[in-house]
C-alpha cells in the first residue's frame, strides 16, 4: 500500500529525514518508535504532503502512484489520513461541520454526491458510542478548549468517520487516560481489517499491548536503524535507546 | 405616486419637439408656472438635473416630487448647512474627493435596460450568481433581463402587503410617505440624524430622493422581515437614500437591507442615511449585507460608500446592527445606538471584508445617557490583498448613565502581509459606575490550520471560507438564517484566492 524509498527531507536546507525504507502493505500494522526529535512527526508530515517540508531525495508511492504529485488534500482523498500529535483549534467552527465538510470534500474527489444528512447523523452516532464519546462534542467548536485527551479521541472520530486505508496516528496514545486509552485503542482494532493499514508512532509499550503491531522500526536521527517484530518494543521498553544509539556508527 | 412634476416633465419635452402652439403647450405654461415661482429656470431636456448643487436644483428636486413646502424648506436649510461645512479628512482611508458640483442630483427613477436574455449578461456576473446559488429568475430581475410575470412572487409580495396592512404597518418609499404620512415624518425626520449631523449626512438631507419608511404601531410585532426587496419597483439602489423606521411602543420589527448580489452602480458617491427610532420597549433589528463594487483587482472603480447610521432607545428599547459588509471600494460607516432611555439596549454586530484595495473605516457609536443602559460591539475585520481596514468604535457614558455597561470584542483577521488592520477604539467615561471592557485581536489564519483542513480532504479555498466563516461566526448567528447562509457564501467568494 504504502512504499517508502531512499526518503530525503528537510527544512530550511537542514536536512531531517535521511534516507527513509519503509513498506506497509494492507492489513498491517506498524509502529515507529525513537527518541525524541528523530523525525517521526517531519516524517507523518511529509506522507501527508505539508509543504513546510523540502523532499530533496526518494519517492511515497501509495497504491501505485507517486504521492509527490499530489497536494494534501488530494492524497486525503485517496484515503491518507494523520492523526495529529498536536491537533489544530479552529475557533466557530463545529466538530460537525467540519466533518461533514470533511466528508463532503472528501466524496466530491471522489464523484460521490453528499452524504445525505440523516446518514450522516447516524453514523456519527455509531463512531461516537464505539469511542465512548459524548454528543456535546459535535456541537463545540474544533479542538477549542478540548483537553488534551479530548483532542486525541476527536482525532480517532475523524478517522472513524472517514475510513483511510492508510492511519498515521502520531502520539495519540499521549494525554489519554488509563481508560480512554483502552477505549480509543479497541476503536482503532475495531475500524482495522485486511484492506487498511495503520502506522503507530509511540514512545510507550502500553498502546502496543492494545494495539500489536506486525513490526517495529526505531528511527534515530532520521533513519530507520533497527526493524523487528513486536518483542523490539518490549526490549526498548526494558533498556531505553542507549544500546541503539551505541550500535551507531559516530 | 404624485404625478403632476412627472407629467410636466413630459410636456416639457413635448414643447422642444412640437414649436407649434397646442393645448399641451398651454397646459405646459400652466404646470411649469410652478416652476418659475420657485425661480427654477433651467432649461431641463430630460428627466435628469443639471450637474451640480444650487438652491435651484433643491427647489426642482423637491418639485419633481410634488412635495409640502416644509419639506421643501428643510432641504434648503440642510442645503445651507452644508454648504458651511468642509468634507471630513479624518477617517484613515484614502481617495480622490469627489466634485460634488460634477454630479447630477436628480434622475427620474430610470426604467432599467432590458436585456432579452441572460445570455447578454455580463459572465462574470453570471459566475458569481450561480456560486452564491440565486434562482435563475432571480438572476434575471437583478441583471434586468425580460421576464415573463413570475406568478410566485407577485403573490408573495400581494399576500406581504395585506399581512401587513392588516396590523397597521406602514412600509413604503419615503417619498410615498412624505405625501402620506406626513405627519411621522415630519415628527421623526431629522430627529436622530440631524441635518447638520455631518457633511454627507447634511448633503443627503439636501438631496436624497430614495429611500424606505417604515412604522410600526404600538404593541405590534411585525410578523415577517422586512426586506427592502419586497418593496418592488423600487428595486435598485438609490445614490442618496434615506431610510426612517419608527418602532412604536412595545413593537418589534425585523429589517433586511441590501443583498449579496454584487451591485454594480454607475455612481461612483453614495451617501445614504439611516435614522432608527424605538419607542419604550420596542425592539428593532436592523440587518444590512452589502455588496457594492469594490473596483477591479487594480482598485480601479468602485464604489465609494459614506453611510451614517444611527438609532435612539428609549425606556427598555433595544436596537441591534449587525451588518456583513463586502463590497465597496471606500466604505465609511458607523451605525450608531444612542441609549437614551433607561435599561435600554444596544448592540452592534459587523463583518468586514477587504480584498485587493478596498479601503473600509468602519464601527460604530454606542452613547450611554441613560441608567443602566448596556451595549455590546461584536466587530470582526478581514483584510486581504492590498487592502486596508480600520475599527473605529466611540463608547460613551454620560453623567447620568449610572450603571452602564459595555463590552467590546474587535478582531481583526489578517490574510497575507500586505494588508493592513487598525482599531482605533475610544472610551469616554462620565459617570464612575460604568463599567467599559474592551478585547482586541489580531490573528492571521494559520498555515497550520489550513493544513490540518487540507489533510482532511478540504482543500485551500474551501478551508479558508470554513476558517473565516467559524471566525465571523457571532455575527452571522445574529442574521436571520436565509440571509446568514448567503452571507457565508458571500464571505467566501469575496475571498477566493486571497491567499496563496
Ligand atoms: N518546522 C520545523 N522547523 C524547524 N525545525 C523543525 C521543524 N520540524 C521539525 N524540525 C526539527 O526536526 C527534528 C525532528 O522533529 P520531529 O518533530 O519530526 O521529531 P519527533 O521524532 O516527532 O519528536 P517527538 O518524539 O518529540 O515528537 C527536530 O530536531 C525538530 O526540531
Ligand atoms: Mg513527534
Amino acid at each position: 500500500m504504502l512504499k517508502i524509498s531512499n526518503l530525503h527531507a528537510g527544512i530550511d536546507g537542514t536536512e531531517i529525514l535521511k534516507g527513509i525504507d519503509l513498506e506497509i502493505k494492507a492489513g498491517e500494522v506498524h509502529a515507529i518508535m525513537g527518541p525524541n526529535g528523530s523525525g517521526k512527526s517531519t516524517l507523518s508530515s511529509v506522507v501527508a504532503g505539508r509543504e513546510d517540508y523540502e523532499v530533496t531525495q526518494g519517492h511515497i508511492d501509495f497504491e501505485g502512484e507517486d504521492l509527490m504529485d499530489l497536494a494534501p488534500e488530494e492524497r486525503a482523498h485517496k484515503g491518507v489520513f494523520l492523526s495529529f500529535q498536536y491537533p489544530i483549534e479552529i475557533p466557530g467552527v463545529t466538530v460537525t461541520n467540519f466533518l461533514k465538510t470533511s466528508i463532503n470534500e472528501t466524496r466530491k474527489a471522489q464523484g460521490l454526491e453528499p452524504m445525505p444528512a440523516n446518514v450522516m447523523l447516524k453514523k456519527m452516532r455509531e463512531k461516537m458510542s464505539l469511542l465512548e464519546m459524548d454528543k456535546g462534542f459535535l456541537s463545540r467548536s474544533l479542538n477549542e478548549g478540548f483537553s488534551g485527551g479530548e483532542k486525541k479521541r476527536n482525532e480517532i472520530f475523524q478517522m472513524a468517520m472517514l475510513e483511510p486505508k492508510l492511519a498515521i496516528l502520531d502520539e495519540t496514545d499521549s494525554g489519554l487516560d488509563i481508560d480512554a486509552l483502552r477505549i480509543v485503542a479497541n476503536g482503532v482494532n475495531k475500524l482495522k481489517n485486511k484492506n487498511n493499514a495503520v502506522l503507530l508512532i509511540t514512545h510507550y509499550q502500553r498502546l502496543l499491548d492494545y494495539i500489536v503491531p506486525d513490526f517495529v522500526h526505531v528511527l534515530y536521527k532520521g533513519k530507520i536503524v533497527k526493524s523487528g517484530d513486536k518483542n523490539l518494543a518490549l526490549e526498548l521498553e526494558e533498556r531505553g535507546y542507549d544500546w541503539i544509539k551505541e550500535e551507531q556508527p559516530a | 405616486m404624485p404625478h403632476a412634476p412627472a407629467d410636466a416633465v413630459k410636456a416639457l419635452r413635448y414643447k422642444q419637439n412640437n414649436d407649434s402652439m397646442s393645448n399641451e403647450d398651454q397646459l405646459l405654461e400652466e404646470v411649469t408656472g410652478s416652476d418659475y415661482k420657485y425661480g427654477f429656470y433651467t432649461d431641463i431636456e430630460s428627466d435628469k438635473a443639471p450637474n451640480g448643487l444650487n438652491e435651484d436644483i433643491i427647489r426642482f428636486i423637491s418639485a419633481k416630487k410634488n412635495e409640502p413646502e416644509w419639506m421643501l424648506d428643510w432641504r434648503l436649510d440642510a442645503f445651507r448647512k452644508w454648504e458651511k461645512m468642509t468634507e471630513p479628512d479624518w477617517a484613515n482611508i484614502h481617495y480622490p474627493k469627489p466634485d460634488f458640483q460634477a454630479i447630477s442630483y436628480y434622475s427620474a427613477p430610470k426604467q432599467k435596460k432590458t436585456l432579452d436574455s441572460l445570455d447578454e449578461v455580463d459572465p462574470e456576473l453570471l459566475k458569481t450568481f450561480e456560486k452564491l446559488g440565486i434562482s435563475l429568475d432571480e438572476q434575471k430581475r437583478l441583471t434586468g433581463v425580460a421576464m415573463d410575470v413570475v406568478v410566485d412572487s407577485v403573490s408573495v409580495a400581494t399576500t406581504f402587503k395585506k399581512t401587513l396592512a392588516e396590523k397597521g404597518i406602514i412600509f413604503c418609499a419615503i417619498s410615498e410617505a412624505i405625501q402620506e404620512h406626513p405627519e411621522l415624518v415630519k415628527k421623526y425626520l431629522g430627529t436622530v440624524v440631524p441635518k447638520s449631523d455631518n457633511f454627507y449626512a447634511a448633503l443627503n438631507s439636501a438631496v436624497f430622493t430614495d429611500g424606505s419608511f417604515c412604522y410600526i404601531p404600538k404593541g405590534v410585532k411585525c410578523p415577517m422581515e422586512l426586506s427592502t426587496y419586497f418593496r418592488i419597483n423600487e428595486a435598485g439602489t438609490g445614490q442618496f437614500e434615506r431610510t426612517l423606521l419608527i418602532a412604536d411602543e412595545d413593537s418589534y420589527v425585523s429589517y433586511l437591507e441590501g443583498c449579496t448580489a454584487p451591485t454594480r452602480d454607475e455612481n461612483q458617491l453614495h451617501a445614504a442615511v439611516v435614522e432608527l427610532i424605538a419607542l419604550d420597549d420596542a425592539e428593532i433589528k436592523y440587518s444590512t449585507v452589502q455588496n457594492w463594487y469594490p473596483g477591479d483587482k487594480n482598485g480601479k472603480g468602485g464604489v465609494f460608500n459614506f453611510v451614517t447610521k444611527r438609532g435612539i432607545c428609549e425606556r427598555n428599547a433595544k436596537i441591534s446592527w449587525t451588518q456583513v459588509e463586502t463590497g465597496s471600494a471606500v466604505t465609511w460607516k458607523y451605525p450608531s445606538c444612542i441609549l437614551k432611555g433607561e435599561n435600554s439596549i444596544g448592540e452592534f454586530y459587523s463583518v468586514a471584508v477587504t480584498n485587493n484595495y478596498q479601503q473600509a473605516d468602519t464601527g460604530t457609536k454606542m452613547i450611554h445617557l441613560g441608567k443602566n443602559t448596556k451595549s455590546t460591539i461584536i466587530s470582526k475585520g478581514i483584510c486581504a490583498g492590498k487592502s486596508n481596514g480600520s475599527y473605529r468604535g466611540l463608547v460613551k457614558i454620560g453623567p447620568r448613565a449610572e450603571n452602564a455597561r459595555n463590552f467590546s470584542q474587535c478582531d481583526s483577521l489578517l490574510m497575507g502581509s500586505s494588508c493592513g488592520s487598525h482599531t482605533f477604539p475610544y472610551i469616554e467615561t462620565q459617570n464612575k459606575t460604568a463599567k467599559v471592557e474592551h478585547e482586541a485581536t489580531t490573528s492571521k489564519i494559520g498555515e497550520d490550520q489550513i493544513f490540518y483542513c487540507n489533510q482532511r480532504g478540504i482543500g485551500e479555498e474551501e478551508a479558508i471560507a470554513l476558517i473565516v466563516n467559524g471566525y465571523c461566526k457571532d455575527v452571522l448567528n445574529q442574521l436571520p438564517m436565509e440571509f446568514a447562509v448567503e452571507a457565508q457564501k458571500l464571505l467566501a467568494i469575496s475571498l477566493e484566492g486571497s491567499v496563496g
